[in-house]
């Protein structure tokens, strides 16, 4: 075996600091479109910078450019870590990252146009749709090729799930951007109707099962017992949740769909899967916090770790929420109220955010040899900051979704509604106003992350680190 | 329905998923010869430091994860959820809605059967009556006549004193039942554009806002020949077609110039569709015991 083999940490650093960028800019387009549901104004009667074009613009800069990045970022450090080897095909993982932020580019670009498909989270049009195969695909042949050729016997349990991640996001991102195209800029899907309905939603749940959820349990499994400095708390418990999660998750799908043409059993196997799921998302939270048992000290001295156990306490909460809101009577009342709205916060701030934030303090002095960030308290003023943020953002949805939910099915003994929508809305602009400042928050805090990352790499000269033999 | 196929391979394959998970967790669970003992590492170590305990996994959770696909069992026994089989409660989502509805239809059927059989002296009194018929026209009138009830251009007033048709209850009544058709005919081929700024001159003399008398002294006698069947020597309408009295300030098309000069030239088309179909009488009646009241 070769001693002299070194790792490829170039792509890690590219995705690493460029996912400090997207996450500003997401976020940042995302405190605009919160300030415009305050005051819609802002919308400056100009077509580009209105709300239906920013929010999907939002949306995958966050989930695809920033969480995505950081998911590249932190796969291709862990598997070439934990597989005691080089990455395969380097050329091909440099083309993933110039690729991808080309995608992403291509998003910043045609969705404030206005050109879309239409579909939550699967917005971008059929010619974006086959860029991001292709570097999916590619992403996929670096990674399982890395695990083909790693040094030691066992995969380890980050692995996969990242693994799982990959594969899976490649078969849904296909499957469900399946189009007709008319012009190079609009399609139309092959599917129609309910059938469209059911596989959009197939697709957008496991984008959330198996981007936000697998990939960063991925992220989970390698940072925290390193942070910690601890083993993982139980290889049995890894293996079942980790089979039982990716087969349930697969049917949660309907659950997006209640009450509507979708049939009735259908949307009864979404609610009960989801049910399911509870157990298996939570055996992820378990094995991150017991990892931590008997070295809870260090989370007086290190915010990283206090990053990740609340984005693991995030985790376990909206993982609760999400199996309960399936459920068809809690359903009726929470769909389409901004509940949802903070529900997805709650996992995509709290639990994702925070997770690849604390992701990124860990890996990044590492790849670039130095041992820890330029400061450690800025990195606890972010946690308190950010954390503050995600509470006041899901608290006041909270109370915004089940106020709107209570005022548009509440009717009087003569049958007609007692509240008029925009007596809901108004009701509702306070809290519009309390998610606003807490978006504000979370965004400052990346502020902040940018300015130590900055003051961590400047005038930094990497040097190739050698892969060391497996124990 | 599924075709007998579709039906079975859905049912297996959602028992097996299910089944196959509660297999995992009691499988998982057992304790295996040479297995690390708790709190012992499995001896795997990546990347030199990170190691795995092989801990039961907690007696919580495996209770929670049991509880949920009993749960889960039970559910698709009583709902639909295997292929085709309805489900012992026979329960569907339109049913549902049927249930709802009609239990709620049920009991706003009486509620407007009490309120309905007062006399319309009363019903224009009864504050319940006035509330519930505020709300009927606010889910079925707003939409034209404002939730106001003031009105927009073509759609009229129903707050001031002038009625088309008549303000008193039994007429307003027959306008929601019935519907209204109000048309007034277009005269630019009989009048000419002269006759049509002369007539419109006189129109805006009549309401009682400054016009040039030449042309307003023409327009009066153009007026008496065309115009005076409908809307009356004096201008103030004729309820009994519907003619809208125009010796005031209170227009349904407008009342400027222009706007004048549109609806003697090309005429109006107003519509107000009967109701007696959408609507019980006990609703028509709140609702016009509500109007009455709104002006009067």
């Amino acid at each position: 075996m070769s001693n002299h083999e070194t790792y490829d940490d170039k792509v890690i650093r590219q995705f690493a600091v460029i996912t400090v960028v997207w996450g500003i800019i997401g976020m940042l387009v995302g405190v605009v479109i919160a300030a415009q549901l305050l005051l819609p104004v802002l919308n400056f009667d100009i077509a580009w910078l209105s709300y239906g074009r920013l929010r999907p613009l939002h949306t995958n800069a966050v989930i695809f450019a920033f969480g995505g990045s950081g998911l590249f970022a932190t796969s291709y450090y862990c598997v070439q870590r934990t597989c005691h080897t080089r990455l395969f095909m380097p050329k091909l993982a440099a083309f993933t990252f110039w690729g991808w932020t080309a995608i992403i580019i291509a998003a910043v670009i045609t969705l404030p146009l206005g050109i879309t498909q239409g579909k939550e989270y699967a917005e971008l049009e059929w010619p974006i749709d086959i860029a991001i195969a292709v570097v999916w695909v590619s992403y996929a042949i670096v990674f399982f090729g890395t695990i083909a050729k790693r040094k030691v016997k066992h995969i380890y349990v980050a692995n996969w799930f990242f693994g799982a991640f990959i594969l899976t996001i490649a078969v849904l991102h296909i499957i469900n951007n399946l189009a007709i195209p008319v012009t190079w800029t609009k399609s139309y899907p092959i599917y129609s109707g309910a059938v469209d309905a059911m596989v959009q939603w197939w697709y957008g749940h496991n984008a959330v099962g198996f981007f936000l959820t697998a990939g960063f349990l991925g992220m989970m499994y390698y940072f925290v017992p390193k942070q910690a400095g601890r083993p993982i708390f139980s290889y049995r418990l890894s293996v079942v949740h980790f089979w039982a999660l990716i087969s349930i998750y697969m049917w949660a799908g309907p659950h997006h769909l209640h009450y509507t043409s979708l049939p009735d059993w259908v949307q009864s196997v979404g609610m009960v899967f989801s049910l399911i799921l509870l157990a298996p998302s939570w055996g992820g939270m378990i094995n991150g916090m017991m990892t931590l048992s008997g070295a809870w000290h260090k989370l007086r001295t290190d915010p990283i770790l206090k990053m990740m156990i609340v984005a693991l306490s995030f985790y376990g909460m909206s993982t609760f929420e999400g199996p309960m809101m399936s459920i068809k009577t809690v359903n009726a009342l929470s769909h389409y109220t901004d509940w949802t709205i903070g529900h997805v916060h709650a996992g995509a701030l709290g639990w994702v955010a925070l997770m690849t934030i604390a992701s990124i303090y860990s890996l990044l002095p590492r790849i670039y040899g130095k041992t820890e960030m330029y400061s450690i308290k800025l990195i606890d003023v972010h946690f308190w900051v950010a954390t503050i943020g995600v509470v006041l953002y899901i608290a006041s949805m909270w109370i915004a979704g089940v106020m709107q939910g209570l005022m548009w099915r509440a009717f009087n003994d003569d049958g007609t509604l007692t509240y008029t929508f925009i007596e809901s809305l108004s009701a509702t602009y306070p809290y519009y106003a309390i998610r606003l400042f807490g978006g504000v928050l979370f965004l400052a805090g990346m502020f902040v992350m940018a300015y130590n990352v900055y003051k961590t790499i400047k005038g930094v000269k990497v040097e190739p680190v050698l892969v060391p033999q497996p124990a | 329905m599924m075709s007998p196929g579709w039906n079975w391979f859905v049912i297996i394959v959602t028992l097996a998923n299910i089944l196959g998970c509660w297999w995992l967790i009691i499988w998982a669970a057992k304790k295996r010869p040479g297995e690390s003992e708790e709190g012992e590492v499995t001896g795997h170590v990546w990347d030199e430091d990170i190691e795995e305990y092989n801990n039961p996994m907690p007696r919580w959770w495996l209770m929670l994860f049991h509880l949920t696909i009993v749960f889960g069992l039970v559910y698709i026994v009583l709902y639909p959820g295997l292929g085709n089989y309805k489900g012992v409660l026979n329960w569907t989502q339109v049913g549902q809605y049927d249930d709802e509805a009609k239990a709620i239809r049920e009991a706003q059927l009486k509620r407007f059967a009490e309120l309905g059989n007062l006399s319309p002296a009363e019903l224009v009194k009864n504050e319940q009556v006035l509330l519930t018929g505020s709300r009927l026209f606010a889910a079925n009138c707003s939409t034209c006549h404002g939730s106001d009830a003031g009105g927009a251009v073509g759609y009229p007033s129903l707050n001031d004193s002038e009625w088309q048709y008549g303000g008193d209850y039994d007429t307003i009544l027959q306008s929601i039942s019935n519907g209204r058709t109000g048309v007034m005919p277009g005269w630019q081929a009989a009048l000419q554009d002269d006759g049509v700024k002369e007539v419109t001159e006189f129109i805006v003399q009549l309401s009682g806002q400054t016009a040039d008398a030449g042309l307003a002294a023409k327009g009066e006698t153009r007026y008496n020949l065309f115009c005076v069947a409908c809307h009356g020597a004096d201008g103030s309408g004729n309820p009994a077609l519907g003619a809208p009295d125009l010796s005031n300030d209170i227009w349904l098309y407008g009342g400027s110039r222009e706007a004048i000069t549109q609806s003697i030239a090309t005429g109006r088309m107003g519509k107000m569709p009967a109701q007696k179909n959408l609507l019980t009488e006990e609703q028509m009646k709140l609702i016009a015991a509500y109007v009455t009241s709104l002006s009067n």
